[in-house]
């Protein structure tokens, strides 16, 4: 019975009566309903544990630009630590290069940080307050600070590398006068440079990176401390880069089992983007990559070639590393099995220990 | 620091000396009828730009998709038939049962004569906001301090201050803050000015672009007394605005007279201070399971547990140093 000419474009009625999970069939009087004599949902039924498959949070509206710097924040600070030890160590030619590596790598990482503002004109509002709570705040600061003391250092080496032909004047002398106090002061804030942006990202509502705040850190500061080590291998003659090719050993170890114990312990579900998927496969290659420099690193670490071939797949294991885990976090964002299971998980679990007065749902 | 977990009254610890009462919505789905006349005022009131291309979106009547930068107000719809709907009754029986905190004496369960027929089918509808919480998760990320708490213990954005660096939108757990970038799709001439002929859709210049934007419980309109638009424009008095522990004690009225109904199904969300974000400011009455309307089922601020991601950053970064020390001894080997 057709009663508009509209009907005609109304969806058919599910063969069978709607599906039921029990598999009893529904009992039906009359017409099924797809006459227009009655109301009939238009949307196909789904199981809903979300709403239309939409995301329950957003995913941060960070571009490359992010993953970017957090390698290069990494690489930053790792470098300003190898700069110190060369400098109180006398190791010179390390100390220079680590020091321009330190001053290009912070210097391209915050260049990337403000492209990615949506007001990048106005990026020294992040120096407006100090604010605790925001990871981000204390994160300028850190930058802030950390580009102080590693500019000075740089320029320092500049100044030296070119024959002193920057146009100093007579501020020449407080220049080499402070430059190794710059040095180690960039080196203090070279370590939080490096850990912070863990907390910057687990400090949000990204199902996988807030379940794996725990371990990021860890994460974090062993990778920057193997790109580091293995930029330096690539850039310093081999007589100079032993604590490099120690520091690379130390920080694929860390990188590994860091990475291993934050996998384990994340929620099974969070932890999903890190193994599967584009993220999941960035992941594998930075570990292969992490294992072979530093295999390469203990094994032909004297040997010029090898030491800037192991180096190389450190700076690439790193990068990817981080490549890997931003993009996981923005992947389980969008999809809002990350955000549901997970807490639908926790809250019945606490129920099943007798926890009941901390659930957002409440029956009155 | 302020305060990161637990009871407490925003706009006090956020220091104010003159703390007005908490302000919020309850927003009572039960009685809502989908009419979207809230989103309307909202962007209206707050001239806020057309986002999306307009499309259908082939989620029932709901073709504005969700929260956003542009979208303060979103109706929900959710198409049910009885199979569903006994699940939302008994997932809500589940958390009587549970002794879930209730004001006054439980009443007696409703002799069955009284309990209404399952309907076949059911719209669900539900006109979603930001929840204002008491621990803002949003407000505690913010780096510039482009984000506040206002007298009323409301958040509201400071578009002028704001640098759009993006934290806040992965910081709020319900999704709710987005950065406004022109999201409109109408096609517009490449210098921007409207030619004959050129120019498909008028569109009016988007404001705030590349800065975070959410509701703002119409601050505007609350420094002079005024209700917000989506509450003064409602219908069906859905949606309800005025002091927050008012309109607690008013859902938890409303949610036990559909219990006595035998309307299981109704429950309280964000009415409760001990939840993962201190309670919300915004107060819904659902007739389902969080999630079905695109809610998270047990959010938490993130910033609770920031101090011991401090800690452990701060155990990572000293095991850096002590891995560089170690890598400096001994020498040149």
């Amino acid at each position: 019975m057709t009663t508009s000419e509209y009907d005609s474009l109304r969806p058919p009625e599910p063969a069978g009566g709607r599906r039921r999970r029990d598999g009893r069939r529904r009992r039906r009087t009359g017409q099924a309903g797809a006459d227009g004599s009655r109301e009939m949902p238009m949307v196909p039924e789904a199981e809903f544990t979300s709403y239309y498959g939409r995301p329950v949070v957003k995913p941060a509206p960070w571009g490359h630009d992010i993953a970017a710097y957090l390698f290069l924040g990494g690489v930053a600070g790792g470098s300003a630590l190898l700069a110190a030890g060369g400098q109180l160590t006398g190791q010179d030619t390390l100390r220079r290069n680590c020091r321009l590596a330190a001053i290009s790598a912070v210097g391209v990482g915050a260049a990337a940080l403000v492209h990615d503002l949506g007001r990048p004109e106005r990026f020294l509002n992040m120096l407006r307050t100090i604010k605790l709570t925001s990871p981000m705040s204390v994160g300028s600061w850190i930058l802030s600070a950390f580009s102080a003391g590693a500019g000075v250092a740089a320029a320092a080496e500049f100044d030296r590398m070119t024959g002193e032909r920057l146009p100093l004047g007579p501020l020449r002398p407080v220049l080499h006068a402070v430059e190794g106090l710059a040095g180690l002061e960039a080196a203090a804030f070279a370590p939080p440079l490096a850990a912070y942006t863990a907390v910057l990202l687990a400090d949000t509502a990204t199902p996988t990176w807030n379940a794996a705040r725990d371990e990021l850190p860890f994460v974090f500061v062993s990778s920057a401390s193997l790109a580091a080590a293995g930029l330096a291998m690539i850039t310093t003659p081999v007589a100079e880069t032993a604590p490099a090719r120690k520091l690379a050993v130390l920080g694929v170890i860390g990188d590994l089992v860091a990475t291993e114990v934050m996998r384990r312990r994340m929620d099974p579900v969070a932890a999903e983007p890190l193994h599967e998927g584009r993220s999941g496969a960035l992941l594998r290659l930075s570990e292969a990559l992490a294992v072979a420099g530093g295999i390469g690193t203990l094994l032909g670490g004297r040997r010029r070639g090898v030491a800037a071939t192991a180096g190389l797949a450190l700076v690439a294991a790193s990068a990817l590393t981080r490549l890997g885990i931003f993009e996981a976090g923005i992947h389980s964002a969008k999809d809002p099995r990350y955000t549901i299971e997970p807490q639908k998980r926790r809250l019945a679990a606490r129920r099943a220990a007798g926890i009941t007065d901390d659930s957002i749902t409440t029956a009155g | 620091m302020p305060q990161l977990s637990g009871p407490t009254d925003p706009a006090a610890d956020a220091r104010w000396p003159d703390v007005k009462p908490r302000k919020g919505f309850f927003t009572d789905t039960s009685i809502c009828i989908g009419c979207k006349a809230c989103e309307v005022a909202c962007k209206e009131w707050n001239h806020n730009p057309r986002d999306g291309d307009l499309e259908l979106l082939g989620s029932s009547y709901d073709n504005t998709g969700a929260l956003g930068a542009s979208t303060w107000r979103h109706v929900a719809f959710i198409e049910q038939g009885r199979e569903r709907i006994e699940q939302a009754q008994e997932s809500g029986r589940a958390l009587v049962d549970l002794g879930m905190p209730r004001v006054g004496a439980p009443k007696p369960a409703p002799k069955p004569a009284d309990i209404p027929d399952t309907p076949e089918f059911r719209w669900l509808m539900s006109s979603d906001v930001c929840k204002h919480c008491t621990h803002a998760g949003c407000l505690d990320v913010c780096p510039t301090g482009a984000l506040f708490r206002t007298e009323h213990g409301t958040v509201v954005v400071q578009a002028d201050v704001c640098n759009g660096c993006g934290t806040c939108v992965a910081g709020c757990p319900f999704g709710v803050i987005e950065r406004r970038r022109d999201g409109t799709a109408a096609p517009k001439t490449k210098d921007g000015e409207p030619k004959h002929g050129e120019r498909k859709g008028e569109q009016p210049e988007v404001p705030n672009l590349g800065v975070a934007q959410k509701c703002t419980l119409c601050y505007d309109r609350l420094i002079d007394d005024q209700t917000p638009a989506c509450a003064q424009t409602c219908p069906t008095t859905s949606i309800k605005y005025g002091d927050h522990a008012d309109l607690v004690a008013l859902a938890r009225e409303r949610v036990a007279e559909l219990h006595n109904e035998g309307r299981t199904e109704a429950r309280l969300y964000g009415a409760n201070e001990l939840d993962g974000v201190g309670g919300t400011g915004s107060v819904f009455l659902l007739l389902d399971e969080p999630e079905v309307y695109g809610l998270p089922p047990d959010p938490r601020v993130p910033t609770a547990d920031l101090p011991r991601m401090y800690r452990l950053a701060g155990l990572a970064a000293g095991g850096m140093v002590a891995a560089a020390v170690l890598s400096f001894l001994g020498g040149r080997s």
